[in-house]
This record gives C-alpha cells, sequence and structure tokens, in this order.
C-alpha cells in the first residue's frame, strides 16, 4: 500500500488514494415564490476529495452560490443527500467555513476580534485560539493590523482577514463564493497567488465559486462547469497543470486548452459569458 | 485624523495659497459673526428702531433677566436653577425610561414579524397622533406631580427610537447574520454580537431626535399644570408680561436642548465612532 502511494502520489494525487469529504447525490433545490417555483439545482451528483482544490464556474444565474450556501448548511435542499465526511450534512458545522463574497466584517471590531468571532460564536475558549488568530493574520500578512480597524484597510486586505477568520476555527473544507469579484484585477490576480499560497501551507478542502474561467483553472484541481437554469453539472474537468503554479502558468498552451475546453462547455449551454 | 491633517496642508507643488482661516474653521469664525450680527440686528431694532419692549424686549434686559435669574442659589425658588432642574430631571427620566421601551420594542416588533406586522397599524395611527394633545390627559392621570410629565415625555421619545430601531434591524445586512448562522451562533449572540451593535447608529439618531424632545415634552407637561419647572416660569411671566424674564427663559431651554443633543453625539461618538468611518470609507 505504502510502495503504490509513494509511486502514485506525485503523479496522480487523485480519487483513488484520498478520501472523500463531500458526497452528493441527486442533490436539488427549488425555491418556492409567489410567481411559482424555481429550479436552482437539478441533480447534482459529484464527489470532492480531502484536500482538494475544486471550483465551480457557470453563469450568473446557474446555482452556484446556492450550491455553496447548500454545502455550508445555510439553507436546505430540496431532494438528493449530501454527506460531508461520512455523515449526512444537517446545518452548518464547525467542519465548514464561509468566505462570503463580501468580506462582512464587522467594523466595531479590530481585526484581531474580527478573526476571534467564529470562536466567540462556537463557544470554544478564547485563550485557545487566540495564538493561531494571530498567526493566521502573519500568514496572510496583516499581523501589524490586528490592532486596526476594517475602515482601515483596503477591500483586498478586508477578504484576507475574512480568509483567516475562516480558517481560524480550523475547518476541514473552506467555501468560498466569489470572495475576490468585488477587487480590481491586479489585486485579484494577486489575492489568487495568495490563496495558492495559503491552501498550500493549510491543505484545507476548497470549493471555490467563480465566473472567471481562467481563475477557476488557474487555482483548481477540478472544475465543475455548470449550466443555468435549472442547475445542472456540464462536466468536472482535471486540471492537471503542475503545482507548485504561478502567473505565468496562464500564457502556457496547456492553460489555454483547458481554458478553451471550458469556455466551449459552457458556450454550448447558450449565450457567452 | 491623519487624513484631514495632509488635507490642510498645501501640497508644496501647489502655487496656491494655504485655505483662509474663515474657510478652514467657519464655526471659529464665520458662526460667531452671525451671532454678532443677530444681536446687533436687535438691539437696531428695540433701542434705536423703538419696538415695544413687551414686543421684543432689547438684548441687554434680557441678559439681565438671564444673570438675575442664574445669580439666585439653586435652592431659591425664584432661582432658573431650580426650575431649570425640575425639567432637565422630568425631560431625563422621561427620555430614559421612552426611549429604552422604544428601542427594545424596536427590536422585538423587527425580530418576531407577526408580532411587527399585527401591531404597525396601531404604531403607525398612534405616531399620527399629536402627543401633546395627551397633556391635559396627564393632569387627570397624575395630577400636577413629576409623574404626568416623565410620562408625556417618555411617549414623545418614544416613537422616533422606535422607529429609528426597526429600520436600522431592517438594514442589518443579511451577510452579517449569514456569517453568525454559518457559526452556528445562538439566538443570543447573534443580537449582541451582530444586531444590535449594527443597529447603534439608527439608535443613536433616534436618540438625537428624542432628546430635544424629550425637553418639549417636560415643558408641555409643565404648561397643562405644574407648581415648579421652566414650563411653569414661562407661563407665569407671560400672564405677568415680564417679556425680558420670557426671553431669558427661552433662551436658557434652547442652551438645555442643545446641551442634551451635545450629550447623545458626544456618547454616539466614543461608541459608534466606526459608522462615522466606515461611510467615508465607503465613498471613497
Amino acid at each position: 500500500m505504502e510502495a503504490i502511494r509513494a509511486v502514485a502520489a506525485p503523479l496522480d494525487p487523485g480519487p483513488a488514494q484520498t478520501p472523500v469529504l463531500i458526497r452528493a447525490h441527486g442533490l436539488s433545490k427549488t425555491y418556492v415564490t409567489s410567481s411559482g417555483e424555481v429550479t436552482a439545482l437539478k441533480g447534482l451528483d459529484f464527489e470532492i476529495y480531502d484536500g482538494e482544490f475544486v471550483s465551480v464556474v457557470g453563469q450568473s444565474g446557474c446555482g452556484k452560490s446556492t450550491l455553496l450556501k447548500l454545502l455550508a448548511g445555510l439553507l436546505p435542499f430540496t431532494a438528493g443527500s449530501v454527506e460531508l465526511n461520512g455523515r449526512p450534512l444537517r446545518g452548518p458545522t464547525r467542519e465548514t467555513a464561509v468566505v462570503f463574497q463580501s468580506p462582512v466584517l464587522l467594523p466595531w471590531r479590530t481585526v484581531l476580534d474580527n478573526v476571534m468571532l467564529p470562536i466567540e460564536f462556537r463557544k470554544l475558549p478564547l485563550a485557545m485560539y487566540l495564538q493561531s488568530a494571530v498567526s493566521l493574520l502573519e500568514m496572510v500578512g496583516l499581523s501589524e493590523f490586528a490592532q486596526r480597524y476594517p475602515f482601515e484597510l483596503s477591500g483586498g486586505m478586508q477578504q484576507r482577514v475574512a480568509i483567516a477568520r475562516a480558517l481560524v476555527q480550523d475547518p476541514r473544507l473552506l467555501l468560498m463564493d466569489e470572495p475576490f469579484g468585488a477587487l480590481d484585477a491586479m489585486t485579484r490576480d494577486q489575492m489568487n497567488l495568495e490563496l495558492v499560497r495559503i491552501w498550500g501551507r493549510s491543505r484545507k478542502t476548497v470549493i471555490f465559486i467563480t465566473h472567471s474561467i481562467a481563475e477557476a483553472v488557474f487555482l483548481s484541481d477540478r472544475v465543475i462547469a455548470m449550466t443555468p437554469r435549472p442547475g445542472t453539472i456540464a462536466d468536472i474537468i482535471a486540471i492537471e497543470l503542475p503545482r507548485p503554479r504561478d502567473l505565468s502558468v496562464i500564457n502556457t498552451d496547456w492553460f489555454g486548452r483547458y481554458t478553451a475546453r471550458l469556455r466551449s462547455l459552457l458556450d454550448a449551454q447558450g449565450g457567452l459569458l | 485624523m491623519t487624513v484631514e491633517a495632509l488635507d490642510a496642508r498645501p501640497s508644496p507643488t501647489s502655487p496656491e495659497a494655504p485655505p483662509s482661516v474663515l474657510r478652514r474653521y467657519p464655526q471659529f469664525t464665520i458662526s460667531p459673526a452671525i451671532l454678532l450680527a443677530l444681536l446687533a440686528a436687535w438691539w437696531l431694532a428695540t433701542d434705536v428702531l423703538g419696538a415695544p419692549t413687551y414686543v421684543l424686549p432689547p438684548p441687554q434686559d434680557v441678559m439681565r433677566a438671564l444673570l438675575g435669574g442664574l445669580s439666585r442659589s439653586p435652592w431659591d425658588k425664584a432661582s432658573y436653577w431650580y426650575h431649570a432642574g425640575i425639567t432637565v430631571w422630568e425631560a431625563m427620566l422621561g427620555f430614559a425610561i421612552g426611549s429604552a421601551l422604544g428601542a427594545l420594542l424596536g427590536l422585538v416588533l423587527s425580530h418576531w414579524p407577526i408580532l411587527g406586522k399585527s401591531w404597525y397599524p396601531y404604531i403607525v395611527g398612534f405616531q399620527s397622533l399629536p402627543k401633546v394633545a395627551l397633556a391635559p390627559l396627564m393632569v387627570v392621570w397624575f395630577g400636577f406631580g413629576l409623574e404626568g410629565k416623565v410620562f408625556i415625555t417618555a411617549i414623545i421619545t418614544f416613537f422616533p427610537v422606535l422607529v429609528n430601531m426597526m429600520a436600522g434591524y431592517q438594514a442589518v445586512e443579511p451577510e452579517r447574520i449569514e456569517l453568525a448562522r454559518s457559526c452556528n451562533a445562538s439566538e443570543l449572540h447573534l443580537f449582541t454580537k451582530i444586531i444590535i451593535p449594527s443597529c447603534l447608529p439608527f439608535l443613536f439618531a433616534g436618540l438625537g431626535v428624542a432628546s430635544v424632545l424629550s425637553v418639549l415634552g417636560a415643558v408641555v407637561g409643565e404648561f397643562v399644570g405644574a407648581s415648579a419647572g421652566l414650563g411653569m416660569l414661562l407661563m407665569q411671566f407671560t400672564q405677568a408680561m415680564e417679556i425680558a424674564q420670557l426671553f431669558a427663559v427661552i433662551l436658557l431651554l434652547a442652551v438645555i436642548g442643545f446641551l442634551m443633543n451635545h450629550i447623545v453625539s458626544l456618547i454616539e461618538r466614543r461608541h459608534c465612532f466606526w459608522a462615522q468611518r466606515s461611510n467615508a470609507t465607503a465613498r471613497t
């Protein structure tokens, strides 16, 4: 067993060896609105492996954010099943943390107190987690801002605080809902590099929602392409670009083939991005 | 602070002269000038143009009346201090009760929408009632003592706080609540760590309005029947045609209203410092 792993791991860190963290089967979500029922997601089947970085791409309105909220336990699903770490998913758990589209920092708390917020909510011993909050701020490069307030920080810095806050409870799964969507292009590239570095160090499982194909290919081990209305999975593509990756990988043919492939998948479902 | 300092300093490349003192501190230069101009106009109208003193007493008469009323000991029933103390006490008690109830009920009615929706028509109905119309009733219910004034002040201050609190609750960013839910926050934590702090800027807006209205409530309460207080003094001086004294008490009431409001904004600046700053950053 060990021998097989040793040979296989560098080439293919894929499904065979790593345990499944999320198993979704026939996952569906229907909203009841005043004008009738709207099917946001229909019959999603997928597995996410432990330590994997998976992106979900699709047009706006394809149910990406709904999927994330279902996985976070913030919304009940209508049909199907989801297992997180072998147990059926019912509501938010300590194993999952969410990074939202906006940083959602509380302006009356200092940066450090914002990072500690999940610990307070979960009634965990504050003293035990303070050190990890401090070192997480160091990891996202904001240690000297610990006692500052959010309004003193730029948008990119605020979102880095949000990432530190998500990691403080030491979750296994990080759900990220277009976290860099509101940032300008250059900051966004920087944040993506930062995220790859953080992910490399913390080895969390990440599900990353985005509408940027390039971002998805750059960051991910696998990309789930979704079709809109109702949201279904068009295809799941494994990105076998070598790691560690830097921005130069974007200019390679290999990268271009992945983005072209994804673009045609999404285009085939109607509409340009 | 640093940003303001930077703004105020002329940049070395700029050929323009630094902004004048008038432009930088109008509140310390132009505002006092306006006051002087108004006083001069007042003096001109009375002493020079000869407006009758029972219509408009000259400023020096009013000043003399004010100093006369203020120079007596606070325990002397002829001093303004004594009556001002009673009016302020009524106003503060009423303000405390009214705004505490308003804030609490605002939270409750917002958090349980079924309560909010079922009570809403009555709240709107009661709010459109001119509350001072209840003042005579207070005499019937509570007599000439303190309770009636506190009650009417509480009713008057209740609504602005209630309405602002409900608006504040509506304005809590849903993402903040989602964040709390994603961390399995308890209902209590949701209130104490998210909802109530998020509502604070709105609450203080309501408290600011209520602080000014509280003086109005106390004075109206005294109008309809009281043995002491600045409102009662107003009635007495009107009947005795002591117009200079009347003006002095009006000035005193203006100062009291201003101070009450100022105290609220001082507390706001201390506990809600983040609201103005975050708005400032949002604008840039």
